[in-house]
């Protein structure tokens, strides 16, 4: 027996995903998604958990985290349910009760300390340079006046809690 | 001319900088002036970063739109994880008044503000929209005799409820840009499957990723394909580090790379030796 959380079930349409009432099961989704070919992943069931506001069985496990946000299953949806845009609300979720992985911490980090998802080292600087390109992109990453304005709306948007 | 703000991003800049010097270099002879975006961030990315915040992602992509907007010009990417990110950003903000409203609250504590113009391009369809494939076939001097296994993507078309650029279930848009080169599209099962990086996925879940990146490796070689032409430095970065544990040897190129070559640009500014898997010219 499963047993419906009403409340978070509100709190997810809250959160942006309101349109996943929509769903009525069909499965098209879940026969689109290369994702779920690959593992045990079926985005048909997590449309329904969430649904029913099941935060535990969409919190726990990697299934979450499988969508690759391909965007496959949303194209050929017939209730046109926003896919993606409701596991999105469901990962901004999870990650603010603190479920994410290291790796994914790492990246969250890298953004906030030098505005890139990806670090730059003095291999990347040569092959810049051999290339008659700035050794440093002119990104933040060479100023770091902008960076720290960078870090300040992002802080402001709460992402300093998510970097702890 | 066409003029645009040219934002580079995070894998193109720092992993594969042949990407980009090959952009500046194409668009340079095709008339289209890029102008950096200076100071701009990563888009952010929208599998990851928006994932973890969706209102961080928002603010910071705002950031970028708000640069472009000053220097009164558009943006161009040459990937796909930048054009989904700043493209959805825009369009969230440029249609909604009440979103833009929250958003400049943020951008206010740094003295900006996005008034919600700048429009959002992508290389490959400014190639597609703005030269065309007329002109871009006169401008081939060596024209090439490639198997090219065209790669799209996911951003670039979809969702394509907001980006009419190509039916995103069988798209035309890469395959003519490829055989405008000479080259030949070859066709084959599943064209139009993610690589299997998005979304946090090769970050965190590697092994799934690698399993998406198999599929459609063999899926290129049933199909006749000798080389894989993409228009994401992120689909470049997954192809060309998986082929050699996955045993495949494919010469990946940016489509940036592909023109480079087709208009006779010099071998060592397509910044070749970043790539792991070898490219014979
Ligand atoms: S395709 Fe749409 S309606 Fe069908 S199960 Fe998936 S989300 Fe629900
Ligand atoms: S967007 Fe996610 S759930 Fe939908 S088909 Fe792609 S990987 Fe599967």
């Amino acid at each position: 027996m499963v047993t419906p959380n009403v409340d978070f079930a509100r709190e997810i349409a809250d959160a942006g995903g309101a349109e996943v009432k929509m769903c009525f099961q069909c499965g098209t989704c879940t026969a689109s998604c290369p994702s779920g070919r690959q593992t045990s992943y079926r985005v048909r069931k997590l449309m329904r958990q969430a649904q029913l506001g099941l935060k535990e069985q969409i919190f726990e496990g990697e299934d979450l985290w499988d969508c690759t946000t391909c965007y496959a299953c949303e194209e050929r949806c017939p209730r046109t349910v926003p896919i993606v845009d409701i596991i999105i609300a469901l990962r901004n979720m999870a990650v603010a009760e603190g479920h994410m992985y290291e790796d994914h911490k790492k990246t969250a980090q890298s953004l906030y300390s030098i505005g890139h998802t990806v670090s730059i080292n003095d291999k990347v600087r040569e092959q810049r340079k051999a290339l008659g390109l700035s050794a440093e992109p002119p990104t933040v990453i060479a100023n770091p006046a902008a960076m720290a304005q960078l870090k300040k709306i992002l802080a402001a948007a709460g992402f300093d809690k998510i970097v702890e | 001319m066409a003029k645009y703000a040219f934002f580079l991003g995070c894998i193109a800049p720092l992993r594969y900088p042949g990407i980009e010097k090959s952009t500046r270099v194409v668009c340079e002879s095709l008339g289209i002036e890029l102008v950096d975006l200076t100071d701009a961030s990563c888009c952010p990315a929208p599998g990851v970063i928006r994932a973890f915040s969706r209102k961080a992602w928002l603010a910071a992509a705002a950031r970028n739109l708000a640069l472009a907007e000053k220097m009164e010009l558009d943006i161009v990417t040459i990937c796909n994880g930048c054009f989904g990110s700043l493209f959805d950003a825009a369009h969230e903000l440029n249609n909604n008044p009440e979103n833009l409203a929250e958003v400049n609250e943020i951008l206010a504590e740094i003295g900006m503000e996005y008034k919600g113009t700048t429009e959002v391009r992508h290389f490959a369809e400014v190639l597609y929209n703005d030269i065309g494939i007329e002109k871009l076939k006169a401008s081939i001097t060596n024209p090439l005799d490639y198997k090219v296994a065209t790669f799209y993507g996911c951003h670039f078309l979809k969702p394509s409820k907001y980006k009419a650029i190509d039916n995103p279930e069988d798209a035309h848009v890469l395959d003519d840009l490829v055989e405008a080169t000479g080259a030949q599209s070859m066709p084959r099962m599943q064209k139009m499957m993610c690589c299997g990086a998005g979304g946090g996925v090769r970050s965190a879940l590697g092994d799934v990723a690698m399993k998406l990146t198999k599929q459609n490796l063999d899926n290129m070689v049933e199909g006749g394909a000798e080389y894989i032409v993409d228009i994401c430095p992120f689909c470049h970065l997954q192809f060309d580090t998986g082929e050699g544990e996955l045993g495949f040897k494919l010469p990946v190129l940016h489509l940036s790379q592909l023109y480079g070559i087709a208009m006779g640009m010099n071998a060592k500014d397509l910044g070749l030796d970043a790539h792991k898997v070898p490219v014979t010219l």
